[in-house]
């Protein structure tokens, strides 16, 4: 059962009613309340309702993600992660654990750093969605893109645009005085990003080549301007 | 992932309504352990009921000194909260101390209390599980214990509460409001949370749709002198094996008042009163801190696996308070 749910992604992608027999789907009087549409694409949509009304498990969103709004379909199950890779074909937030646990799926949501894997994209329409494919202006790489590839802060790069959208989140939480777990006077004003600073609040964000040795330092350069 | 009907109505009345209607559904906040349930197949709600943006997501001064947290309030800003830092820094460093930057950006205060209490075999649809599925039989009992409980368990559920927020809230005699479809009530955050007794599916008292829409931090002038000790299998981002949360007023080389709750030891946050109990008017020494941590633990009841949990909460409860006696003003 738990491999069928890891690969609700791609069954995410069909475009009418249609769910695999392990996943025993209860609605009540389907045939009676279903009803189908067609959305901007032209492709059908489908719908269901329970007796109460509005029981709609493929519904129309609005995701603004690096400065574009996108509309599109999608089924209620969809996480952002998903919604943002394989509906959108944006594929800068990457697919770790899809548990929470990696940070690979990390974006910016209004600004704070979060895990686009344990996010529900329906829940998350009113919100300016940034991954690490917009944080550079132009052709100018955001200061950390640029220290990471400075201080070899990577090697295979799955990790990285999550560590960047990870970092820049950090970043904001430490000058706004954030302390972390390791901070000596909580009830300090300013925040100094050292060493082990640095590798606390980035905790959430594992690199499997294990570039940490590099990764702080990058950081560390960014934070130090 | 079982499909499910979103919603997402204008206000709290609206979202208790909604919820009372739908007997298979549940409310939505931050997901974090919610979505990955579901993912899981853990958890197979039918509607959700999105209330992150409909209770308060802001602290506010209580007329009496406290402070009143919004259900919605992230854990990011409740632990970065000037006023939490000075005047209950066991709560910040509770909140600091759990999850990664990235989630406590997503989790919010309501949904921190509401994860679930759990264990591996809770999670794992392959293995039985008494709090999945009532009457399946337990698979800890038999396996691995490392995580599980020492305090209160039954021979239903050995799975502990995983929060370190709710450690510390137990301490500070925070006070939950829920919304419900009854009304409004108010619930001491200690008896939130249940043993597993033989209803282990039950995690809290919350009746079905039944919303929190805040939590009361009462004022506590000896929590400015307090603590959260987490030990852990990795230095950061990973549960507790045993946490504390202690607040010590000391007087004269005496404890005058203390406030002491343990996390990872429990299918709740346990509120060790045996122990404070002890303390009271208790020298503080490393001996009476030592004896009132074995009054508390006399009841303990370890597995083959997590035997250490009780020397290892002795020691750290000790150690705690004795970091507080060096720190009172």
């Amino acid at each position: 059962m738990i491999g069928a749910a890891s690969t609700h992604g791609f069954l995410d992608r069909r475009t009418t009613w249609g769910h695999p027999l392990a996943w025993p789907l209860v609605v009540p009087d389907l045939a009676a309340g279903r009803k189908g549409g067609v959305d901007w694409s032209g492709r059908l949509v489908a719908a269901a309702f329970a007796p109460e009304g509005n029981w709609i498990v493929d519904v129309e969103i609005r995701l603004r993600v690096d400065g574009t709004q996108h509309r599109l379909v999608v089924d209620t199950r969809t996480t952002l992660l998903d919604a943002l890779r394989e509906r959108l074909g944006i594929t800068s937030a990457k697919k770790g654990c899809d548990h929470g646990q990696c940070g690979a799926c990390t974006i910016l949501l209004d600004g704070r750093r979060a895990n686009s894997c344990l996010a529900l994209a329906v829940a998350h329409q009113d919100t300016d969605i940034v991954t690490a494919a917009g944080l550079a202006d132009g052709q100018e790489l955001h200061p950390l893109q640029r220290a990471f590839i400075d201080h070899d802060a990577f090697q295979c790069g799955y990790c990285t645009p999550g560590q960047l959208c990870s970092a820049v989140g950090m970043l904001q939480e430490a000058q706004a005085g954030w302390p972390s777990a390791v901070s000596r006077d909580l009830d300090a004003d300013e925040v100094v990003l050292e060493e082990a600073e640095i590798a606390e609040r980035m905790s959430g964000n594992l690199c499997r080549c294990a570039a940490y040795a590099n990764i702080v330092p990058a950081i560390r350069e960014v934070a130090g301007r | 992932m079982r499909p499910f009907a979103y919603q997402r109505p204008g206000d709290v009345a609206g979202a208790v309504a909604m919820l009372a209607q739908a007997p298979n559904g549940t409310f939505l906040a931050g997901g974090t352990n919610l979505v990955d349930l579901m993912r899981l197949g853990v958890a197979t709600p039918d509607v959700l009921v999105d209330v992150r943006r409909l209770t308060s997501d802001r602290i506010q001064e209580l007329p009496d000194g406290g402070l009143r947290v919004g259900a919605a309030v992230p854990n990011s800003e409740l632990a970065a909260d000037q006023r939490v830092r000075r005047r209950y820094p066991v709560l910040s460093q509770a909140l600091l101390g759990g999850a990664s930057g990235q989630l406590r950006n997503l989790a919010t205060t309501g949904g921190n209390l509401l994860q679930r209490t759990r264990c591996v075999y809770f999670q794992n649809l392959t293995t039985p599980c008494n709090k999945r599925q009532p009457g399946l039989g337990c698979s800890a009992l038999e396996g691995y214990h490392r995580e599980l409980a020492v305090l209160g368990w039954s021979e239903a559920c050995v799975a502990t509460h995983p929060s370190d927020m709710a450690v510390a809230m137990a301490a500070l005699d925070a006070v939950v409001h829920t919304l419900g479809p009854d009304g409004q009530r108010t619930i001491p955050l200690s008896e939130l949370h249940r043993l597993p007794g033989d209803a282990p599916e039950r995690d809290t008292v919350l009746e079905h749709g039944e919303l929190i829409t805040a939590v009361d931090l009462p004022p506590l002038p000896l929590a400015a002198n307090s603590r959260y000790r987490k030990v852990r299998d990795r230095a950061s981002y990973a549960f507790a094996l045993v946490s504390v949360a202690a607040a010590l007023q000391v007087t004269d080389g005496q404890v005058r008042d203390v406030r002491l709750a343990l996390g990872g030891m429990a299918h709740k946050p346990w509120r060790a009163t045996t122990a404070e109990q002890a303390l009271r008017g208790a020298p503080a020494t490393a001996d009476s801190f030592r004896a009132a941590a074995d009054a508390e633990l006399a009841v303990a009841r370890p597995l083959p696996g997590n035997a250490f949990k009780v020397p290892l909460a002795r020691n750290v409860i000790a150690s705690t308070l004795l970091e507080l006696t060096e720190a009172a003003p």
